[in-house]
């Protein structure tokens, strides 16, 4: 009796809750879509006064950190009536909190959005960021930026095509998925580091009759098979394709024959014993170091495994972009650290401009490299004269430059990272025949494209 | 997240008795009020005693009653966490019946149970009642390292089991060593094992839960009633089935809903072993409310699947407290 009187109570309260309280989020944007034109940009900073410039970013970790912070410190001397006030936190952290923080009044001026389709493209959808066009002609910024870098951060008005449209951020740093070897291991092989996939298919089978495990790859993560994937996947099918299936724009198809191909190959792998015997049981983060003591030939992966590696390898390890894909160019998955945008309600947006603009000068892009990053621009000339980081400089400048940087092929669907996270698990675990992993993964693109 | 206020409710209890018996003397007698006189009229109103559960309320319905009901009300809402949102009724709800992804989390949830609950429930008991009669030396450390699990970080305990069930771990080199190596496979990798190596993780917390509750029933039980069991000729297997199990039954029911939140709400653990994964293999619903919130995107359905898991933990644990107080 007492339960069934606390019963009703709560429900009555609760009931009372649903009715009082107004329906979630709000009808109002963020503010106006606004996108200068590049002859209302105002570029000389020092005429606009005392200004406090709120930055929210993400670069947390060592090198990252310092790099920032000298460039504050630069950028304040450069410009003394400007104060910047910068708020960092992790990543997690800043993208949980970017729908909010940017759909509310109190907006940073410069905030690091992550380019996926999920994130910076529902911002722009919403009209929650500011177009840089305007911005990117009166600094230049498209001669200082590769194309195949920039389209990164573009998107339509309306966040529906992403790749090309209008500018929505620019990125400090890149990185690339790229093979890397162990020189001694080739050596012991009798092998050259492959120029041609057969070259590489047939190294994989040299390998792994000599007792050795070809690939290493700790996919329990479910993410770090698509930096296999992507790779072997432009060895079958042209990097426009991919370009479009990763980018989660209408046109493409996961169903044709060459993705088929791509996804028997990797299930080959897989099921073969290529990648060892259970890459789905191994942690991403138990993998690169059990490569790093020795087992594997080759470990296909991102940049940013490389210093680490090193620090173990020494100049045993060695990195490469890919061989030339299915077109003749070099294509591979990568990308860019998160691009810094700013806010459609952001207060100072001028400023906020010219501080995007010093973070990606050539002076900060040195800065960068100084602190062991991998700048996204003067990558080759500010390569290290030796170790694997000169192999990864080079790697990024060849694809960014003259061949193709293909997007993360999770960016194409809000829901994509885990539909291709589980489906390439099942493939590379025999549990999924290519062609119904080909239709898995088609269902999921096909349904965002279309519905949009 | 509004399940954990369900496990809060026997801490509230014993707070309550603790108060209790601040009022009394130190000779055990309540004390004597110090003013005489009538008791003022706010405390002979009919609403004193609601008075004095209004802070406690204010608290809950503070941080459990309203963000449930926002939970409820975000249900019926098509809303991507920021900006403009549609309402839609019991869309979300209607759409979880045919979501394979939802289904599958369910019935892992259901199939969790067994590990969390009914399997440490089984050796939890059986482990008391073993210990109760051997007078086991350096007992102390015994109970001590049983219970140990619940006391870590469930991060840290996931991150470790990651290790042992890794392809080169220290349970396949085991299963190399003794000859069994034809076994030994890539645990949380393998669709037919994975739920299970969660599963086995959750017995190895649970258990000492288990026992130490059951432990503490068991020592309510008058030695006299053992004694003239075994002049009465049981062995220890009739004493254990007519004397121990009665006696902890409420203990048992105790046991029960704790480890079946446990099992209903599981996150951590298969956030940092699996990610859900291989497929769809061991994703749970804590772990479906996460990933459409954050994930995806769709807060209106990651609060649908958080009121179904409510609903459904609810409903479980109403039932086992049910049969439990029936028995007794």
């Amino acid at each position: 009796m007492r339960r069934r009187h606390f019963l009703g109570t709560t429900a009555a309260l609760g009931g009372l809750g649903l009715l009082a309280a107004c329906a979630p989020g709000s009808d109002s944007d963020g503010g106006d879509a606004s996108a200068p034109a590049a002859e209302e940009v105002e570029t000389d900073i020092a005429s606009l006064g005392e200004v406090t410039l709120t930055v929210w970013d993400q670069e947390v970790r060592g090198a990252q950190n310092d790099a920032i912070e000298a460039l504050i410190e630069a950028f304040e001397k450069e410009y003394p009536n400007v104060t910047v006030d910068r708020v960092s936190q992790s990543f997690d952290d800043l993208q949980q909190q970017t729908g909010l923080a940017l759909s509310g009044n109190d907006v940073p001026d410069v905030l690091q959005v992550n380019n996926a389709r999920g994130d910076m493209g529902t911002y722009v959808a919403d009209s929650l960021l500011t177009d840089l066009t305007g911005y990117a002609e009166a600094y230049g910024w498209t001669d200082r930026f590769a194309p195949s870098v920039l389209s990164k951060m573009m998107y339509s008005a309306d966040g529906v095509t992403f790749g090309e449209g209008s500018l929505y951020g620019l990125p400090q740093t890149g990185e690339i998925c790229g093979i890397y070897y162990s020189q001694k291991k080739l050596d012991d092989l009798g092998l050259e580091a492959p120029t041609t996939w057969d070259e590489l298919f047939s190294l994989v089978e040299a390998a792994q009759e000599a007792g050795e495990q070809p690939i290493m790859l700790g996919n329990l993560d479910q993410w770090p098979a698509l930096h296999v994937f992507g790779p072997l996947q432009a060895h079958f099918v042209p990097a426009e394709e991919i370009v479009t299936l990763g980018m989660g724009n209408a046109g493409a198809d996961w169903t044709s024959q060459e993705n088929v191909d791509a996804l028997a190959q990797l299930a080959e792998w897989g099921t073969s014993g290529a990648m060892g015997d259970s890459p789905n049981g191994l942690a991403y983060d138990d993998a690169w170091p059990l490569y790093a003591e020795g087992t594997g030939v080759l470990l296909i992966g991102g940049s940013w495994l490389a210093p680490d590696m090193e620090a173990v390898m020494g100049e045993d390890l060695r990195f490469m972009a890919p061989p030339p894909g299915a077109d003749g160019t070099v294509a591979t998955t990568g990308g860019t650290g998160i691009p810094f945008s700013i806010p459609a309600a952001a207060e100072n947006k001028d400023v906020a401009a010219a501080y995007i603009d010093f973070l990606t000068s050539d002076e900060a892009m040195q800065l960068i490299a100084d602190n062991g990053g991998m700048p996204v621009n003067r990558t080759a000339e500010l390569a290290p004269d030796s170790g694997v980081n000169k192999d990864v400089y080079e790697a990024f400048d060849a694809v960014s430059t003259d061949g193709t940087l293909l997007p993360y092929l999770d960016y194409a669907t809000p829901s994509f990272a885990d539909t291709a996270g589980a489906t390439l698990q099942e493939v590379i675990g025999g549990q999924t025949e290519p062609e119904a992993a080909a239709e898995a993964l088609q269902e999921d693109y096909g349904e965002f494209t279309e519905g949009t | 997240m509004t399940a954990t206020t369900a496990s809060g409710h026997p801490a509230q209890g014993s707070a309550a008795d603790g108060r209790s018996s601040r009022g009394r003397g130190a000779d055990g007698h309540p004390r004597r009020p110090r003013r005489a006189g009538r008791p003022s009229a706010v405390a002979r109103s009919r609403a004193a005693p609601l008075l004095f559960l209004l802070p406690a309320f204010a608290v809950y319905a503070a941080f459990a009653l309203y963000p449930l009901g926002r939970a409820a009300q975000f249900s019926l809402f098509e809303w991507r966490g920021f900006g403009s949102s549609t309402f839609v009724g019991l869309d979300n709800y209607a759409d979880l019946a045919g979501d394979a992804a939802f289904r599958a989390a369910i019935g892992n949830a259901l199939v969790l149970i067994l590990f969390y609950a009914v399997i440490p429930l089984v050796v939890g008991l059986v482990l008391a009642a073993v210990l109760r009669r051997g007078q086991v030396r350096g007992m102390g450390v015994f109970r001590t390292v049983i219970f140990l699990p619940q006391v870590i970080a469930l991060v840290v305990v996931a991150v470790a089991w990651r290790q042992i069930y890794s392809p080169v771990g220290p349970l396949n080199q085991l299963l190399d060593a003794v000859g069994l190596g034809a076994l030994a496979r890539g645990w949380l990798g393998d669709p037919s094992t994975a739920l299970i190596a969660v599963g086995v993780i959750g017995t190895w917390i649970e258990m000492g839960l288990v026992m130490l509750l059951m432990l503490s029933g068991m020592s309510r039980i008058p030695q006299e009633l053992f004694e003239a069991a075994r002049l009465d000729g049981a062995g220890p297997v009739k004493e254990f089935f007519a004397i121990i199990l009665p006696a902890v039954r409420g203990e048992i029911t105790v046991a029960l809903v704790l480890t079946i939140i446990a099992a209903l709400k599981t996150f951590d653990l298969v956030y940092m072993t699996t990610s859900g994964g291989p497929g769809n293999s061991t994703t749970v619903p804590s772990y479906e409310v996460y990933f459409r919130a954050f994930d995806l995107r769709e807060v209106g359905s990651a609060s649908a699947v958080a009121i179904v898991l409510t609903v459904l933990i609810f409903a479980i644990n109403v039932g086992v407290t049910r049969i439990g107080e029936r028995e007794s």
